[in-house]
């Protein structure tokens, strides 16, 4: 009677485990169902102005102005013409030399005076360091809409109005505290030791800083780079309020401003312009999007 | 080693010299660049410095007496607060589902992180041209599927109509924030400790109880975070704004960003300009405050 009993409860035993075990399978299944029709629907969320942008930089202006045309497809075939005209009739090229011009002194400028900075905050004891870090970074949250008119004026007076020059001096006032914040979690992150091994065979604090530790922290200048790039291509207000000659202008004014003559729209080569722009930007984030989020998580919690 | 040079190697060795040495550029260029152009915009805004006229009169609340008494100004203060209101409500809840997919591991991920990055990666001004064409009023594709779909007989026109225009504006600026505050959000889920997560585990918790039990609280200081640096962006910035509408139609989506630009390079009124962009202040010194508290929370973990 009793093993009857406990063979008994012993099979409903298994039987239970086993529905439990198919229901906790059918909500896995369930579960990366979920899973992935929300990581399509958000992908395609975030892609669709591009990829109709896409479509539309290869078409013909018969095609793309019908509207009875599907938007999606060729209803012609497709064409590259407005592509080179991108290239060939207007300053395109001449925007994305004055961007990376300026992407380039910004960041040199950025490392020059940020790195030290960083060093003397990560490293270098010294007192109200904590709140000096913290400053530094609250700085990066005065926006360039409270500055720019009197900036205006600044950039005026210095003589640098209309030229790539006003951009390369005023562009570091957001890429150095953002960069200070993010190498001090770098730097923090070099063991000590390899400083102070250095100092004992003979280096001086500053020649172990210029030897030891700026190759060390190579990730985190290129990250800083990237960012002063990237937001020489991005910025947008003080551009727009510092310079008006076409020569002088970067990606980010150039194209909106100069590819849109009055009411005449450039579409195709508007289009084409803003997937040459994103895609590289995109790569190089994605390859640093790690970094940036350790940088983060370093700087933020154990700064 | 001659008396000179093991001078200069103390020199280089005293941390006492070294470390202020270092900080002294970073700071100088602070203060020439930000500090003092932050107190002339307050200086402008209490003067009639306008870019014909550069000389500096005090004119005391004058600036402050015409904005009070133009409509477009309140409407634009308005529309401001309707603007980083609803875009900072759809950004976290979007945005903490965008980094729950980040975290997860699945086939293919490096596209789709690539895809759902793009808003954030591409400049503002590129991906506000590319909504541009989306929302045009002739050839929209999203008009386009609803004619095709018989939900609507002609065209939405969606950025000349009061609401639809606002719409769009705060639809464009969420897209475009969403990636942002989901990778500062998946920097707080990565440093949730993993015994905490297989404990849950272990107890069989489920997905909604782990997310509303374990999840979210331990992230909150972080979406906190998150929220408040959106709001930042989002009630300073006026790049959306300035090439989908230009504020209009009639002022319907002019923010105080570009209100004040429209006033202070548009018509040359310098003055005029630094009093609206003043504005912004208050709100921005609470969000400081703010994230500086969810920084010391998160710093008690």
């Amino acid at each position: 009677m009793a093993v009857a009993t406990r063979g008994r409860l012993a099979v409903a035993d298994s039987a239970h485990v086993e529905r439990s075990r198919r229901r906790e399978a059918t909500r896995h299944r369930f579960g990366r169902a979920g899973l992935y029709l929300f990581a399509i629907g958000s992908a395609l969320a975030a892609a669709l102005p591009f990829v109709w942008g896409t479509i539309t930089a290869f078409k013909e202006d018969a095609d793309l102005y019908n509207s009875e045309n599907n938007p999606f497809v060729f209803n012609l075939d497709p064409t590259g013409e407005h592509v080179s005209f991108l290239f060939t009739d207007t300053d395109f090229v001449t925007f994305a030399v004055n961007t990376l011009w300026v992407g380039l002194l910004v960041a040199a400028l950025t490392l020059a005076v940020g790195l030290p900075a960083a060093y003397s905050l990560a490293r270098l004891n010294m007192r109200w360091s904590g709140a000096l870090g913290i400053a530094i970074f609250f700085v990066y949250l005065v926006p360039p809409t409270l500055l720019f008119i009197s900036l205006t004026r600044v950039v005026a007076i210095l003589g640098l109005q209309d030229s790539t020059w006003s951009l390369i001096v005023i562009y570091p006032t957001i890429t150095i505290p953002v960069s200070v914040w993010l190498l001090i979690g770098f730097l923090k992150a070099i063991p000590r030791d390899l400083e102070e091994q250095a100092m004992v065979d003979g280096y001086s604090r500053l020649t172990a800083f210029l030897r030891i530790v700026i190759p060390l922290a190579l990730p985190g200048i290129v990250a800083v780079v990237v960012f002063a790039f990237t937001l020489t291509a991005h910025e947008f207000i003080y551009a727009l309020a510092f310079i008006s000659p076409t020569e002088a202008k970067t990606i980010s004014i150039g194209v909106p401003t100069e590819l849109i003559r009055g009411d005449v729209f450039f579409w195709q080569s508007l289009q084409a312009a803003a997937i040459l722009v994103a895609v590289p930007i995109a790569f190089a984030f994605n390859l640093l999007l790690g970094r940036f989020i350790t940088g983060f998580t370093m700087g933020a919690v154990k700064g | 080693m001659t008396p000179l040079q093991h001078g200069r190697r103390r020199l280089a060795d005293r941390e006492s010299v070294l470390a202020p040495l270092f900080l002294l550029p970073a700071v100088v260029y602070i203060i020439a660049l930000v500090g003092f152009p932050l107190l002339l915009a307050l200086a402008f805004a209490f003067s009639d410095v306008t870019v014909g006229n550069p000389s500096f009169d005090w004119v005391g609340f004058d600036n402050f007496q015409a904005i009070f008494d133009d409509s477009v100004f309140w409407r634009s203060l308005r529309n401001t607060l309707i603007f980083t209101v609803i875009s900072m409500a759809l950004t976290v809840v979007l945005a903490k589902a965008l980094a729950m997919i980040l975290i997860a591991d699945f086939r293919f991920k490096w596209v789709v992180r690539f895809l759902v990055l793009l808003p954030w990666t591409t400049p503002v001004a590129l991906s506000a041209v590319a909504w541009l064409w989306m929302l045009d009023s002739v050839y929209s594709p999203i008009d386009w599927v609803l004619r095709s779909l018989g939900f609507i007989e002609s065209n939405v026109y969606w950025l000349g109509k009061d609401t639809l225009a606002m719409a769009s504006v705060i639809a464009v600026h969420t897209w475009r924030i969403v990636p942002l505050a989901a990778v500062i959000i998946l920097a707080g889920l990565i440093s949730i400790p993993d015994d905490i997560k297989d404990a849950a585990e272990v107890d069989g918790a489920g997905f909604w109880r782990k997310l509303w039990e374990i999840t979210i609280p331990l992230t909150l200081p972080v979406i906190a975070v998150a929220t408040l640096f959106g709001a930042v962006l989002t009630f300073t910035d006026m790049s959306v704004v300035y090439i989908l509408t230009r504020g209009g139609p009639e002022n319907a989506t002019q923010v105080l960003p570009s209100y004040a630009f429209l006033k202070g390079i548009g018509s040359g009124d310098l003055a005029q300009g630094a009093a609206i962009a003043l504005f912004l202040f208050p709100l921005l010194l609470a969000a400081a405050v703010a994230i500086l508290r969810s920084v010391k929370k998160m710093e008690t973990f």
